[in-house]
């Protein structure tokens, strides 16, 4: 045993020191198989708080940690910091973490409605379509007009939406497929975690009980 | 093996053995990559079978400066990723990124690595995390 003693720490180094590279290394793969190989972790390491939820701190990264961009690439570190765009814009709780419809209705942001010239004023139109749901969900109300300060009815009439009430079968295992209003939500505009910004017209909970 | 199980015998031993699973567990923590920002767009149909970096397009970038209608309706950029044919070719001809990025509107396409920044073997796609990305994924 003594002549073992000073061969076997260092080895154990070199182990750990590997298996951390070969854990780093195939990073993406899914984390929870390799915290099973390592016995000896303590309980509170191991069962964390909010283990599947995306830590504050890991929220908008800038583009040579974000795990996409190449942080050897020459043109990386000239990039944008997305926080550093956001830290002046309204905050919401999911997507980019910023409320864009505030951001353009308190004029902190402005972006061209033509690629040239930056006086044209978006065509806007006010209607408000609401779609019953079943159970006891609240309605959706779908508004055009917050749509329309960013899209072109091209953009959803006729590819996506049939323009005509009632004339779509909607329903939340499409959208969460990326289909239907999930083209757009979930993948650019804000993700369907929001359910209350389209699920917004309460119904008489009473008559659903019966 | 028989020297991990005469390991578990000493005190010694137990030590090292935490201090490298402790290690492990924080290299994991180390290792997990942040995410990409939501809606970033990786466009990787050419690009690396090309010898350059794929590029990485931002949304949230974009949309400060332009609405969605200037590229999804003005430019004919299809809302589906790697659905639109660009290259390299397309873009000097005043196409898709490069009626913007051609030193008037942005800066040109001389400035290959502001938009080949990507890690390789990304493959083509929409990234930043929501769960929305089809069948198997939710
Ligand atoms: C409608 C015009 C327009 C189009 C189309 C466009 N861009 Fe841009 N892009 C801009 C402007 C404006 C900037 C900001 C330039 C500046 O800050 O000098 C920019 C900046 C960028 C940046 C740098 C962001 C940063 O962090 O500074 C990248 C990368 C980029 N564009 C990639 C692309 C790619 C890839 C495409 C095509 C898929 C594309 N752009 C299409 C207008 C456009
Ligand atoms: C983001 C997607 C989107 C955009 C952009 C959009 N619409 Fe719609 N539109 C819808 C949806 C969803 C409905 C409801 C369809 C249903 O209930 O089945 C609708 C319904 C309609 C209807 C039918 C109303 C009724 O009472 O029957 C008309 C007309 C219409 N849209 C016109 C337009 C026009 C004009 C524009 C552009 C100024 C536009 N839409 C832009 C999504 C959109
Ligand atoms: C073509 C893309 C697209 C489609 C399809 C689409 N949306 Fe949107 N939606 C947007 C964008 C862009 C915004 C602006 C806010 C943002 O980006 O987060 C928005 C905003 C909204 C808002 C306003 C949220 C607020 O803060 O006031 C509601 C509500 C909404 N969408 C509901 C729907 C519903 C319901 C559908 C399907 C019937 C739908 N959207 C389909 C792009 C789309
Ligand atoms: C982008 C807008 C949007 C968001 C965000 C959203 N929903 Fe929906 N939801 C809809 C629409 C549209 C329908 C279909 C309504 C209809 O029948 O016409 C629907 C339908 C439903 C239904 C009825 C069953 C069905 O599939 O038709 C349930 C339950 C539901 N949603 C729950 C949720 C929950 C829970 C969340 C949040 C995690 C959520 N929704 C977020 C738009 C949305
Ligand atoms: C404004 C952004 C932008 C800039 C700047 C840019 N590229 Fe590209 N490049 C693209 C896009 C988008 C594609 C298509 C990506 C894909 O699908 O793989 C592409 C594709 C390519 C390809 C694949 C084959 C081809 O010919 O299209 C090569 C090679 C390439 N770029 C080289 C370069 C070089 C070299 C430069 C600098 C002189 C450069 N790019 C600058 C956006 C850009
Ligand atoms: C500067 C140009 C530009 C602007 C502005 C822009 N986009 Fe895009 N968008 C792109 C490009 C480039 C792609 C990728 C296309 C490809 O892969 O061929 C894309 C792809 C998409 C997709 C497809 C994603 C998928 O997974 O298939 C959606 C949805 C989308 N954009 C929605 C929006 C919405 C909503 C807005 C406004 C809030 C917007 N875009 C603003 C350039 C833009």
């Amino acid at each position: 045993m003594k002549r073992l003693f000073p061969i076997t720490p260092a080895l154990l180094c070199l182990l750990g020191g590997l298996s951390i590279a070969v854990v780093e290394a195939a990073a993406p793969a899914d984390p929870p198989a390799k915290t099973e190989a390592a016995p000896a972790a303590s309980a509170a390491q191991v069962n964390t708080f909010n283990r599947l939820m995306t830590p504050k701190s890991d929220r908008n990264q800038p583009p040579p940690l974000d795990g996409i961009h190449d942080p050897e690439g020459p043109g990386t570190k000239t990039l944008q910091a997305p926080r550093d765009a956001f830290s002046a814009l309204p905050k919401s709780s999911g997507g980019n973490y910023v409320n864009w419809v505030q951001a353009l209705k308190d004029k902190a942001i402005n972006p061209r409605y033509d690629r040239l010239n930056p006086k044209e004023e978006p065509m806007i139109m006010e209607l408000d379509i609401v779609r019953e749901v079943k159970g006891f969900m609240p309605d959706v109300v779908y508004p055009h007009d917050r749509h329309t300060q960013w899209l072109d009815c091209s953009n959803c009439h006729p590819d996506i939406f049939v323009p005509q009430k009632g004339a779509n079968t909607i329903s939340m295992a499409q959208i969460l497929m990326g289909q239907k209003c999930g083209v757009c939500h979930g993948k650019v505009a804000f993700p369907v975690s929001e359910c209350r910004l389209c699920h917004s017209k309460k119904k008489d909970q009473a008559l659903l009980k019966k | 093996m028989r020297k991990i199980r005469r390991l578990l015998e000493n005190k010694t031993g137990w030590w090292f053995l935490s201090v490298l699973a402790v290690g492990w567990v924080a290299g994991l923590f180390h290792a997990q990559p942040a995410g990409a920002e939501y809606a970033d767009v990786v466009l990787n149909r050419l690009s690396e079978a090309n010898g350059v970096r794929p590029v990485i397009y931002p949304h949230w970038f974009h949309r400060i400066r332009f609405r969605c209608k200037v590229c999804h309706s003005e430019l004919g950029f299809k809302m589906k990723a790697g659905g639109n044919d660009i290259n390299m070719l397309e873009l000097m001809d005043g196409k898709f990124c490069g009626s913007c990025h051609n030193n008037n509107i942005a800066w040109g396409l001389e400035n290959c690595h502001r938009c080949h920044s990507g890690l390789k073997g990304l493959e083509t796609g929409i990234r930043g995390g929501h769960k929305a990305g089809g069948p198997g994924v939710w």
